[in-house]
């Protein structure tokens, strides 16, 4: 009888962590996002227009607080003065960098080809250089370590598959992609807990993020009706309806305020 | 038989405790717990690089696997010296939950901090600690040397409340670490806190009221009753400075300095619970029966 109640004692934390486990395996096993029709009509480039914009700011301009990476001596050597948070990232002339414009709605469901290029992840400076990054569903990123110390890569996704690896410094780059569509995923490195990076993964290749100008353009989309988003990390995200003719090129600014 | 050595080493092997859970405090303040993605090595090694988060993660398992070998050898020692069964007992069982807390610690890399595990992690590391800090009290001189035995007072049945405390310091101790899991919000841990609070005080207040020169009473008595108001104020302390830095690059230096002082007294609050339960139910008598109606009756 009493062994019997051991062994029941035994199996009590066992079966609890199998669970905790399980639950958690089962949760990130992914299934890739429905693939649309392959006998979608073939994409009327000649027609295609563009949708361009800038993303201002009004308000008081943010301070940025100064990073302190004294706690890895090989990051902290490669700035001269310490370099400022990356959350609002304000241009001269009052634009925003690093807001993710993207056609969240009115895209046909389709097969879009794939960009030739393949965006590149950098953990360089330690800092993820870029700070915000598009990319397509199954789109392969290629996430580089150019810095002279360990880190690991953390992507905090809510629908795609969760995973924390680390990456040497020198070592192979990492090849990687996400099979379902999501606005945001965080990228965070736990080892330098300053460094956060965000990837827009898209069903289509209709996105672009703001760069030294706050500027985008997206093109080649079919004439359509569309709904915009710019999404910024701190100031949130913004809508605006588009319609866009053949050949037409339509503007759509958004402007955040902080 | 008394093993001076035996209790000192006791001792030491607390106190290590202490620091370990501050280390893995610190792993969660510094939002380091999976800047190294692999267990049991560390980046495929022994000894990574110690930079960054990576200081604080590698630096907890360094320090679990130094309590993890002195526990060993408590286990050991108290197999070999001890001449109570139920102390040689409760050294296996320490060594156990220093295993299972290892392996719990394991799973949470593996598995990205998953809520049920990280929460179990917290908690039975502050019920490791206290098992430590029994084996102390056991193997002390003073305990050897037997019961100052009081009769029960009048006012709240001590050996019933007695026993609760620790229960609701653990229950709390849950609440806290689901809170810095994000399981939770605040508010459960709050209300925790109050009933806590009230039952630490109440309980201690009793005892240093009915028996002020009971020694082994009065000491845990007054230990619960410093730690459970300490930590009301670091627990205030850890909550305004999460507030004040919540909009500075984390994690900030005072958040985690307070968060880490109120683990740590967290542990402590438990530790100091299950001493006083222990004291309570030793050293006060059970009340004696009720005679049956016509019958003797009992003197308190």
């Amino acid at each position: 009888m009493s062994k019997k109640l051991v062994l029941a004692l035994l199996l009590i934390p066992v079966l609890f962590l199998a669970g905790c486990g399980g639950s958690k395996e089962e949760t990130k096993t992914e299934t890739p996002a429905a693939t649309p029709a392959a006998s979608a009509p073939p994409i009327d480039e000649a027609n295609a227009g563009t949708i361009t914009g800038k993303v201002s700011f009004t308000g008081a301009t943010p301070v940025m607080k100064n990073i302190s990476m004294d706690a890895t001596p090989a990051c902290a050597r490669q700035h001269s003065t310490p370099p400022k948070s990356e959350e609002v990232a304000l241009n001269a002339d009052g634009t925003l960098k690093n807001v993710f414009v993207w056609v969240k709605a009115g895209v046909a469901e389709r097969q879009w080809p794939m960009p030739s290029t393949t965006p590149v992840l950098d953990q360089h400076t330690c800092v993820y250089q870029p700070h915000v990054l598009g990319v397509m569903v199954n789109q392969e990123i290629e996430i580089r370590n150019s810095d002279p110390t360990n880190h690991n890569v953390h992507p905090l996704p809510k629908v795609n598959r969760e995973w924390n690896e680390s990456q040497a410094p020198k070592s192979d780059p990492k090849r990687k992609s996400f099979p379902r569509e999501e606005i945001m995923i965080a990228v965070k490195c736990n080892v330098h807990p300053w460094m956060r990076s965000y990837i827009g993964v898209v069903n289509h290749p209709f996105f672009a993020v703001t760069g030294a100008d706050g500027a985008f353009s997206i093109k080649g989309l079919p004439p359509g009706d569309y709904t915009v988003e710019a999404w910024h990390e701190k100031l949130g995200a913004q809508e605006a309806k588009v319609t866009v003719g053949a050949k037409e090129s339509k503007t759509a600014d958004f402007n955040f305020k902080g | 038989m008394e093993h001076v050595w035996l209790h000192r080493y006791s001792i030491f092997v607390a106190a290590s405790t202490l620091c370990l859970v501050v280390a893995g405090a610190l792993v969660t303040s510094q939002e380091a717990g999976l800047s190294v993605p692999d267990w049991p090595l560390s980046y495929g090694k022994l000894m990574p690089e110690m930079t960054g988060g990576i200081w604080y993660e590698h630096g907890h398992r360094m320090v679990a696997t130094a309590v993890g070998i002195l526990t060993i050898i408590l286990a050991l020692w108290l197999w070999r010296a001890e001449d109570r069964r139920w102390v040689r007992r409760l050294g296996w069982s320490a060594l156990g939950a220093v295993v299972v807390q290892g392996v719990l610690g394991g799973l949470t890399v593996i598995y990205l901090l998953p809520k049920p595990v990280s929460i179990s992690h917290a908690c039975l590391a502050q019920l490791f600690f206290a098992a430590t800090v029994a084996v102390a009290l056991f193997t002390s001189r003073s305990w050897r040397l037997g019961p100052a035995l009081v009769d029960p007072a009048g006012g709240l049945p001590l050996r019933t409340l007695a026993p609760f405390v620790p229960v609701s310091v653990l229950a709390q101790l849950a609440l806290g670490a689901a809170y810095r899991h994000k399981a939770l919000d605040l508010v459960p841990h709050v209300a925790g806190a109050m009933v806590v609070t009230a039952l630490a005080l109440l309980a201690s207040i009793q005892v240093l009221m009915a028996y002020p020169r009971n020694r082994a009473l009065r000491n845990s008595a007054m230990a619960l009753l410093a730690i459970a108001v300490l930590q009301v104020f670091f627990g205030v302390g850890a909550y305004m400075s999460r507030v004040a830095a919540a909009g500075s690059p984390q994690p900030m230096p005072v958040m985690v300095l307070f968060t880490v002082i109120h683990v740590a007294a967290g542990a402590l609050t438990m530790a100091a619970s299950v001493v006083f339960a222990i004291q309570v139910l030793r050293n006060v008598r059970r009340p004696m029966m009720e005679a049956p109606a016509g019958g003797l009756t009992a003197t308190p």
